[in-house]
């Protein structure tokens, strides 16, 4: 405080300032901070538009229209829509409380191929020998574990030594990727493709029931009871406040007695856990296969997902449509106007720059350096000089 | 300044790689437009693609879809592209997607596509589906579903016989022994598709230059353009003096051109980015097959659950030979080939042309119907020949020989 009240008052003093400068916010109103947010989309639009009839020559509305309609155009796109949603928000409710704990998982995208690697291992081996309930338990069960201990590896080497966890998770992944190349050779058909193609593809052995006529359903409600369970676990359990706790500050953790190794160790294993279901989900639930690309890059998505809504399961709900929003909308862009998919990575990095940058806008305000303004800070630069006074 | 720089270098940078995408051909033998039918109004048709234009294998069948998209007159809303669509359930979900924009046939061109086109065509048995390099269709009994390849293996004959005249070149000249005629293959996998690629092309090659031997390496992906110049550069440093490739990237051309090593590229010319080096290029056209097909819906007629595209349908077709690099007499050779091809008195896989462990064949029992223990199941030796893609069998090709003369440098794949 004291040092904020020098350099203002040495910004009084000079003859020449710059024209503006830029002050922490304290905090925000709710509606303030969201007609920031909605501003900023409305003009990475507007901005969009104007790219969009330079570089193409259509009109920007039909664009947006067509957008929409990727998304929403059919009852099959709407489902496809949910799917999408499902399976990215599932991946970011995985990596949520490691990034709560300030513990930089970004190894989703491997510990999703693993958790899957093991439900396609027990499709292949057991889909045929054991019965279906009991199938499916060893199914989850096996992608769960795989998933938590792909995690936990780097929990324990964190806990323990210290490492580095966003290296040793990053690299977990490309281990994960490697070990499934090296399963899609050795389960291959026909010989030399490096292709599994759809397990059990007659019996269906092993494939996740569709119920009410729908297939994707039974994952949508299975991600959505997660949800709301990481929710209540987040926010209300001894769980989930420790985790807070330990993201704020080790020191204070240990300080108020809680243990943090195990708090690191448990933590990975329920995120690591969830990207196993999330492979289960995958294999299980959508592909009826394993390959390198079947975790499709949610891994890393879904660490925006989860930054943008704060951690909060509930608004990740709204980001992760947001994003497969954008993805759907892009694709048919790319379909009705035969223009290249750069051209809908191009709009859809436009939107997320401006989604992004607005956060700045809500967390600091500008101050223009007027004669009246500068009055003003001076006052308000006394006021905390003698509030942090007050303080001592 | 720094920045200006920079941006400058990014700009030519991307100049650069725009000079290196391969060009069109127009000298390429093209359907015949004559064949143009009236067009039923309804007709949809869709086409689901594993990436857009920026492959060429995908270009390849972009341009052919183009190709009969505007000779047939189709409106734009008749031909519906999806691209970008991977090797899992989003091939299912593009290909109900078509169906329920009205499309009554549907083309998928990656051979991962075909277990969700089956699926596709189990859920909507009034669609017809066809999927190009697929090995399924004979074995799985569904009237509405049908693989489709062409008999690529003539056009890496041919292409074969130019590298192996290049060759003799070098020799005459005294540039290399006889003992160093030593070519190498830049392959994706282990592949049948793969091995039968470049068993033709080292056999039209051994046609015309009996003493030539070959390295195959294999890079475990069918797009990885690193991979693919690293393999390239390992080949010409163990001393092959010609090198070709099964493989979409620019890789391998793109090391021949910097060694200044001849190259007998694939899918189209790579003559722009590649002009010291580029002798000729086969590549399927597949603009017969979708005709054919499309034709059939309009008909009303079976499409065949095989097809397999020739040199005489226009599916098999070769670039124009770069006169620069490539040795004298080229074209008039291909020429002659593909006239013997065509009358049938010259049979690529002819047994008494190569032999395996020092062995002639007389009976080999390929695995033409796919199953999990890679068991074979028929004899493909027909009067004195491999007969590769043929009638009866399947499209997509099942030479898995492994024949004398020619060494696997990295098999794990």
């Amino acid at each position: 405080m004291a040092k904020a009240n020098t350099a203002s008052a040495k910004t009084a003093k000079a003859p020449r300032e710059p024209l503006f400068h830029i002050v922490k916010r304290s905090s925000l109103p709710f509606y303030k901070s969201w007609l920031i947010r909605i501003i900023a989309i409305a003009i990475a639009l507007v901005v969009c538009g104007i790219l969009t009839f330079i570089l193409t020559g259509e009109n920007p509305i039909s664009v947006y229209g067509t957008m929409i309609e990727g998304a929403f155009g059919t009852e099959r796109k709407i489902w496809t829509l949910l799917q999408d949603i499902a399976m990215l928000l599932c991946v970011s409710l995985a990596v949520t409380p490691a990034f709560k704990m300030r513990f930089w998982n970004i190894g989703a995208e491997g510990q999703v191929l693993v958790g899957g690697l093991a439900c396609a291992a027990c499709m292949l081996w057991l889909g045929n020998v054991l019965p279906t309930a009991v199938l499916f338990i060893v199914m989850i069960i096996a992608s769960m574990a795989a998933g938590a201990i792909w995690a936990v590896i780097p929990a324990i080497f964190k806990a323990q030594w210290n490492t580095n966890e966003t290296l040793f998770t990053l690299m977990m992944n490309y281990v994960g990727i490697q070990i499934v190349s090296y399963f899609a050779m050795a389960w291959e058909s026909p010989k030399g493709s490096g292709k599994i193609g759809i397990i059990n593809q007659s019996s269906q052995a092993g494939w996740l029931p569709t119920i009410g006529g729908q297939k994707y359903l039974l994952n949508i409600i299975i991600v959505l009871a997660i949800t709301i369970i990481m929710y209540i676990y987040l926010k209300y359990s001894k769980h989930g406040y420790e985790i807070s706790v330990v993201g704020e500050s080790e020191n204070t953790a240990r300080y108020i007695g809680i243990n943090v190794k195990k708090v690191i160790i448990r933590t990975m294993l329920l995120s690591g856990a969830i990207c196993g279901i999330a492979g289960f989900l995958l294999v299980s639930g959508t592909n009826h296969t394993i390959s390198t690309s079947t975790a499709d890059n949610r891994g890393f998505t879904a660490i925006m997902v989860s930054w943008l809504a704060k951690f909060n399961p509930l608004v990740m709900i709204l980001t992760s449509f947001l994003l497969v929003f954008m993805d759907k909308g892009a694709s048919e862009i790319a379909t009705v106007y035969r223009i290249d998919q750069a051209f809908s990575d191009i709009i859809t990095g436009i939107l997320l720059f401006f989604i992004i940058g607005c956060e700045f806008f809500i967390n600091y305000k500008i101050v223009f350096n007027t004669k009246h303004k500068k009055a003003e800070i001076a006052a308000g630069a006394a006021d905390a000089a003698s509030s942090a006074k007050e303080a001592e | 300044m720094k920045k200006i720089i920079a941006i400058l270098l990014a700009a030519v940078m991307v100049f650069a790689f725009a000079a290196c995408s391969t060009t069109d051909d127009d000298s390429e033998s093209t359907t015949d437009a004559s064949a143009s039918s009236t067009v039923s109004s309804d007709l949809k048709v869709g086409f689901i693609f594993l990436h857009d234009s920026n492959s060429t294998y995908d270009k390849n069948f972009i341009d052919a879809a183009d190709e009969v998209h505007n000779y047939q007159l189709f409106e734009d809303t008749q031909f519906i592209y999806k691209t970008n669509i991977a090797e899992d359930d989003s091939c299912l979900t593009a290909a109900e997607e078509l169906v329920d924009a009205g499309c009554s046939i549907i083309f998928a061109d990656s051979f991962g596509h075909e277990d969700y086109m089956i699926e596709a065509a189990k859920e909507f048995p009034d669609v017809q589906f066809c999927h190009a390099t697929g090995t399924k269709a004979h074995t799985e009994g569904l009237s509405n579903y049908h693989n489709a390849f062409a008999s690529i293996y003539e056009g890496r004959y041919l292409a074969g016989i130019a590298a192996g005249m290049k060759l003799n070149e070098m020799i005459a000249n005294g540039e290399i022994t006889e003992d160093e005629a030593k070519m190498g293959y830049v392959g994706a996998y282990t592949y049948a598709e793969v091995i039968s690629g470049y068993t033709s092309f080292y056999l039209g090659a051994k046609s015309v230059c009996e003493s030539v031997t070959m390295e195959v390496s294999f890079t475990g992906s069918w797009y990885d353009e690193t991979a693919e110049k690293e393999a390239a550069n390992k080949l010409i440093s163990n001393g092959c003096v010609l090198i070709s490739q099964h493989a979409d990237s620019m890789g391998a051309p793109t090391a021949c051109e910097e060694a200044g090593v001849p190259n007998v590229s694939y899918n189209g010319s790579t003559i722009s980015a590649c002009p010291n080096t580029f002798i000729v290029s086969s590549r399927i056209n597949w603009a017969p097959y979708f005709e054919y097909a499309i034709n059939c819906v309009i008909n009303g007629e079976e499409i065949a659950s095989d097809w397999t595209g020739t040199l005489s349908t226009g599916s098999v077709v070769l670039t124009d030979v770069n006169e620069d690099v490539a040795a004298e007499g080229t074209q008039d050779a291909i020429d002659e080939a593909i006239a013997a091809l065509e009358a049938g008195t010259l049979h690529v896989f002819d047994t008494a042309t190569f032999t395996v462990d020092g062995e002639t064949i007389t009976e080999y029992m390929a695995d033409v119907d796919t199953d999990d223990n890679y068991e074979g199941d028929h004899n493909v030796i027909v009067d004195g020949y491999f007969d590769e893609s043929a009638d009866g069998f399947r499209s997509a090709p099942y030479f898995d020989l492994l024949i004398d003369g020619i060494t696997l440098l990295d098999t794990q794949y």
